[in-house]
């Protein structure tokens, strides 16, 4: 049978190793998440603002973050602020600045058509009920954007948490750069272990996103009822 | 003679500057009056009611509750709104709450009403509308009959000096209209003041202590409904009336 190089896998602490790149991609798609999810709350309901010249910076923004490519975007935080601005910024911090950049973007849209998914009469028989703007928004406009919002967003996590591989290229050491590093060092005593080591990886992404995803078809299905 | 409740002076209204939905309307509500406003669609009717309620913003005119003009600051808006109930056609329950939430919500939040209280006070006008046993269901859950019934306590419970209905029955079922309606009968019996928009003639008639006939977003008639259904004066509200009798189309 051919050697299928797997137990390169538990040399020395190459899984631990793996486990905690994977860890990296998954922290900074959390970090980044975190703010996306605030940030995104904020930019949608500006999204819903009656002032046109707003909405278009909105728009203007949203779409500049659709067309850039997030290599792009990485390479312009990370190499363009050291040499325009002279700042040496961590490639990780650059990523959580560029994920944020365009989480942020996508849940604002999410937020966006939440909100306006939510009947205007809502809106009017709160008010008409003698609740202020606050009281409106907090007890009967979020709760629902919330549960529309969910699938999405979750959904948008499980994106994110992919996407930051990226950062590879900019020397972030994460899991796929564990990986090739794994690689190489036993490229001669198992030249096969690209297939089981990415392999893996892939494997762990599963891991990862698909409880993620899980958790929240189980999440709605409890605020449904 | 009752005391005014509120009172409208040269109310006028137009949307994105187009002609006016509602042109220099003056109009009163005294205390226990009932006061039923027709229409066809598009005159207004349903505008003006939302204008009284500041859901829509009034280009000029004056609202004056207890003899006080409206103050429409954000912050002083809410006091107001808590002392003029709606119910609209379609219920508006808020779908994330059940049944008991929906009704507690408002005394709760706005009135800072104590719980045990409040609580017993919805349970007693849910049982009156014929739903207590619905208290903890959600609104999708209820027909819609049960859901206006729903909404009408909601309104309630806040103790409204004015409760304003907008073609409330317009959404429903023909056989879940009267269920609705008997509820609205019971409530004018007992003296609440209401204004109401409906397309139902007949509850129009049973219920009204006067009626309005707005037209082109002008108060054409008012008159108490025996006349107005009777005898109506205008050329323009005789046809209106017409239009609910099918006989009376064919004969042209």
């Amino acid at each position: 049978m051919q050697d299928l190089g797997i137990e390169v896998l538990f040399k020395g602490n190459n899984f631990i190793r793996l486990l905690a790149g994977l860890w990296v991609s998954v922290r900074l798609a959390l970090i980044a998440m975190v703010f996306s999810i605030l940030l995104g709350f904020l930019l949608g309901m500006i999204m819903t603002s009656k002032n046109r010249i707003v909405r278009l910076i909105c728009r203007i923004y949203l779409e500049i973050v659709r067309i850039m490519p997030q290599l792009v975007l990485l390479f312009l935080v990370y190499f363009g602020a050291a040499k325009h601005l002279g700042i040496n910024i961590s490639g990780e911090i650059a990523g959580v600045i560029v994920f944020t950049f365009w989480g942020t973007a996508e849940m604002g849209d999410l937020v966006r058509s939440a909100l306006i998914a939510v009947p205007k009469h809502q809106y009017e028989s709160a008010y008409s009920l003698g609740l202020n703007k606050t009281q409106v928004y907090l007890q009967i406009i979020l709760p629902q954007t919330i549960r529309r919002l969910l699938p999405s967003a979750v959904n948008l996590l499980t994106r994110m948490i992919k996407t930051t591989s990226l950062v590879v290229l900019i020397g972030v050491v994460e899991v796929v750069k564990v990986g090739k590093q794994i690689i190489d060092a036993s490229r001669y005593q198992n030249p096969n272990a690209a297939l089981s080591i990415y392999g893996v990886i892939f494997l762990l992404y599963f891991a990862v996103c698909f409880p993620i995803s899980k958790l929240s078809a189980a999440l709605e299905k409890k605020l449904q009822s | 003679m009752a005391e005014t409740i509120l009172e409208v002076s040269k109310l006028t209204k137009s949307f994105d500057g187009g002609s006016a939905v509602l042109n220099e309307i003056n109009f009163s509500i005294k205390k226990g009056e009932v006061v039923v406003v027709v229409g066809s669609s598009g005159c207004g009717k349903s505008t003006f009611l939302r204008c009284l309620n500041f859901l829509e913003q009034i280009d000029s005119g004056e609202i004056l509750l207890d003899g006080k003009k409206i103050d429409i600051s954000a912050k002083a808006l809410p006091k107001y709104r808590e002392k003029i109930g709606m119910v609209f056609q379609s219920y508006e329950l808020f779908p994330h709450k059940t049944v008991l939430e929906n009704v507690m919500l408002a005394p709760l939040l706005v009135q800072k009403r104590n719980k045990a209280e409040v609580k017993a006070e919805a349970e007693k006008l849910l049982a009156r509308v014929g739903v207590a046993e619905k208290k903890d269901m959600y609104p999708r859950q209820l027909s819609g009959g049960q859901k206006q019934r729903v909404a009408i306590v909601r309104s309630l419970i806040m103790h409204p000096e004015v409760l304003l209905l907008d073609e409330i029955t317009a959404a429903l079922d023909p056989e879940m209209v009267r269920e609705v309606l008997q509820v609205v009968l019971e409530l004018a019996k007992e003296g609440m003041t209401m204004l109401i928009v409906t397309h139902e003639m007949d509850f129009a008639k049973a219920v009204a202590d006067r009626v309005i006939f707005l037209d082109q977003g002008e108060i054409i008639e008012e008159e108490p409904p025996e006349i107005f259904f009777g005898e109506p004066k205008t050329e323009r509200a005789k046809r209106f009336l017409n239009t609910f009798h099918y006989e009376a189309l064919e004969d042209k």
